[in-house]
């Protein structure tokens, strides 16, 4: 029997998903929803897009006016949603390589204009549909299907590179910490701007095998052990961050947002007239 | 009625707010940006939104996105714009979500010939994107059809829910011209609302004696499902073969059973005519007058002018091989329409292309000299 949120905001009549078993992406997707249900969001003002790849899929399974869209994309056709129609809250759920490669521009951009859209990364450092090919935010030296050596890339810091471009709100969490993944869409979804949550999922199928990480549950474990809420993290000395995932609110900023300030424009007009 | 001297590029944009445009999402290229200008005046002005995107893929993106909140939407590009807004035009067909691509042609393959006038996008507009598929694809040939026609390009949108290009000629974006807007009452098509409640809507599904699915926004209390994946009328993805097929074919047959409704075309002086000229846009215009010298010198040539482009205008073509004994199709490309039209026609009579590929117009005495020079062999 689903539990009474999987009931109240998935299309139950299409579950089981597609995800592997010990895939993170069904932990993240029931924090998002966990966050709309602590937020008491009518499901029918609330539009949640994606874009294609494993962590895409979320948006068929869940009960809201919902749109799977093209690689990377996400983010584009929610701004033009968003736009269209401000009294929706917009919800993007993207994967690492949907969201900082072949969507790396949108993402910036989004950042930038700072557009009231949250934006949630199911970063499992692979690309996990096509069979566990190298993505921007693989560490480097790891191995994919794709980089039978080990990357020789230099992996991105999403939370740096959204918070450097002009996100409003940044933050990072794991699978391993549902409720700080919940926490993080609420004051993602109160911020008038542009959020953006990474929260770190696994792969054991691809990533995990390809890197002899062990199952799930060492997974899991590799990510309570190497990851730090923001606070220690300052307190450590140099040598002891290396390695380490900061968690937690990373940045928090205020700025006007950009459908808010469009509306000024058409708002001059009617005064005028 | 108002008489105004105005921009090919300014037409579309005065005729997309007549067609009820109230979004519009583009970046800037040349010879398209006086629309994205425009757009970017006049919407706020009335409400609407106009928003300069970070590439055009995301123009496309947020422009379907807003047309899927209820919106009528366009976005304008030209040449290598064409090429990157292919992935959208598909995610549009298949989502069947109504939008308008404006592509003002410039000469290609990539950067090409800027501001240089070219036919050369007739088969990127029909085959661009990916997988088997069928397209709208409208040709004014002045300014104040660029008008007419953009409306048009609205109204088959939503009467089918499918985006549909309009194709335009540098040219013809960039001429001022005389354009008389009379206040008569212009058609004005909207998407079906639907019928069903919230908990029995599928917006996918056909309801009976109709071939398009009645559409609503995000946000209304329908809460469906939108994916590029193929769908049954759930809107849901199906790896089913029959259903693939069902859908697929009806996404076709939309377009292709109502070619009736949707194709327009013009004939000039065909009536007595030996000679076919077949031409669209600017090349048109150089074809008509080359009809008038030709006359003039007792050769009876006539026009036929596609404003459809696609869907192909095969019926007419066909009637038109069996009234002529020679046809000349005139287009500043190698033969993209040509071979269309050959294939049609070449088994009543005899198929000749004119084409141009280096920028400069056609001019109508090269169309004559041709004519006549074919009529000596």
């Amino acid at each position: 029997m689903p539990s009474k949120l999987v009931e109240k905001y998935f299309r139950t009549e299409h579950l089981p998903h597609i995800w592997c078993p010990g895939c993170g992406n069904g932990i993240v997707t029931r924090a998002i929803v966990k966050a709309i249900d602590n937020l008491d969001i009518d499901p029918n003002d609330c539009c949640i897009v994606s874009g294609i790849g494993c962590s895409a899929r979320a948006s068929g399974y869940l009960d809201f006016n919902t749109m799977h869209t093209t690689h990377g994309r996400a983010l584009a056709f929610a701004t033009g949603i968003k736009l269209a129609n401000p009294d929706l809250h917009v919800i993007v759920i993207t994967g690492d390589g949907d969201s900082s490669a072949i969507g790396g521009n949108h993402l910036i951009h989004a950042a930038r204009r700072n557009i009231d859209i949250t934006t949630i990364v199911y970063n499992n450092n692979t690309y996990g549909m096509t069979g566990g090919q190298y993505s921007p935010t693989t560490p480097t030296g790891d191995k994919g299907t794709t980089a039978p050596y080990g990357n020789i890339d230099l992996n991105f810091d999403l939370c740096k590179l959204t918070k450097a471009a002009g996100a409003t709100y940044v933050s990072r969490s794991t699978i391993y910490s549902p409720n700080m993944i919940t926490n993080q869409v609420e004051e993602g979804m109160k911020n008038k701007g542009f959020s953006f949550i990474e929260a770190l999922t696994i792969c054991p199928t691809y990533y995990g095998r390809k890197n002899k990480k062990g199952g799930a549950l060492e997974m899991m474990e590799f990510l309570k052990e190497n990851t730090i809420n923001v606070a220690a993290y300052d307190k450590l000395p140099e040598e002891k961050r290396q390695g380490k995932y900061i968690v937690g609110e990373i940045h928090k900023s205020s700025r006007p947002e950009y459908t808010e300030e469009y509306q000024k424009i058409i708002d001059s007009f009617s005064k005028e007239g | 009625m108002t008489i105004k001297l105005m921009q090919g590029n300014e037409a579309c944009v005065e005729g997309a707010l007549k067609a009820g445009m109230t979004f519009f999402a583009g970046y800037p290229i040349t010879p398209s940006t006086e629309i994205a200008e425009l757009s970017a005046q006049k919407l706020p002005e009335i409400g609407g939104k106009f928003i300069q995107m970070e590439d055009e893929i995301a123009g496309i993106s947020a422009t379907i996105g807003a047309a899927l909140t209820g919106k009528k939407a366009m976005t304008a590009t030209s040449g290598p714009g064409f090429s990157l807004k292919q992935e959208g035009i598909g995610y549009g067909i298949i989502t069947e979500t109504p939008c308008v691509i404006v592509n003002v042609q410039r000469g290609g393959p990539s950067t090409g010939l800027p501001t240089s006038p070219s036919q050369g996008d007739i088969m990127q507009a029909r085959w661009g994107t990916h997988g088997d598929h069928s397209i709208i694809a409208l040709y004014p040939w002045s300014v104040k059809e660029i008008y007419t026609e953009t409306i048009r390009a609205f109204n088959l949108a939503e009467k089918y829910r499918t985006p549909v290009i309009l194709l335009m000629d540098e040219v013809i974006g960039h001429m001022r011209e005389k354009i008389e807007i009379k206040n008569e009452v212009i058609e004005i098509c909207d998407r079906k609302d639907p019928t069903s409640p919230p908990s029995d809507y599928e917006p996918f599904e056909i309801k009976k004696g109709e071939e398009v699915p009645e559409m609503v926004g995000f946000g209304k209390g329908y809460n469906f499902h939108v994916t590029g994946l193929v769908h049954g009328s759930t809107g849901f993805p199906s790896g089913n073969s029959e259903i693939a097929e069902e859908f697929l074919n009806r996404l076709i047959d939309k377009i292709e059973d109502n070619k009736e409704d949707i194709v327009k075309s013009k004939e000039y002086q065909i009536e007595d005519a030996d000679i076919a000229l077949v031409a669209f846009g600017c090349t048109a215009r150089s074809a008509l007058s080359a009809v008038e010298d030709l006359r003039e010198e007792g050769i009876k040539v006539g026009l036929f002018r596609p404003l459809t482009i696609w869907p192909l205008a095969e019926r007419e073509i066909e009637e038109l091989s069996k009234k002529v004994k020679r046809i000349v199709v005139v287009e500043m490309n190698m033969g993209q329409y040509f071979n269309e039209v050959d294939r049609i026609a070449c088994k009543n009579t005899k198929v000749e292309k004119y084409g141009r590929l280096n920028g400069q117009l056609i001019k109508p005495e090269e169309i004559v000299n041709f004519i006549k020079e074919g009529q000596d062999a």
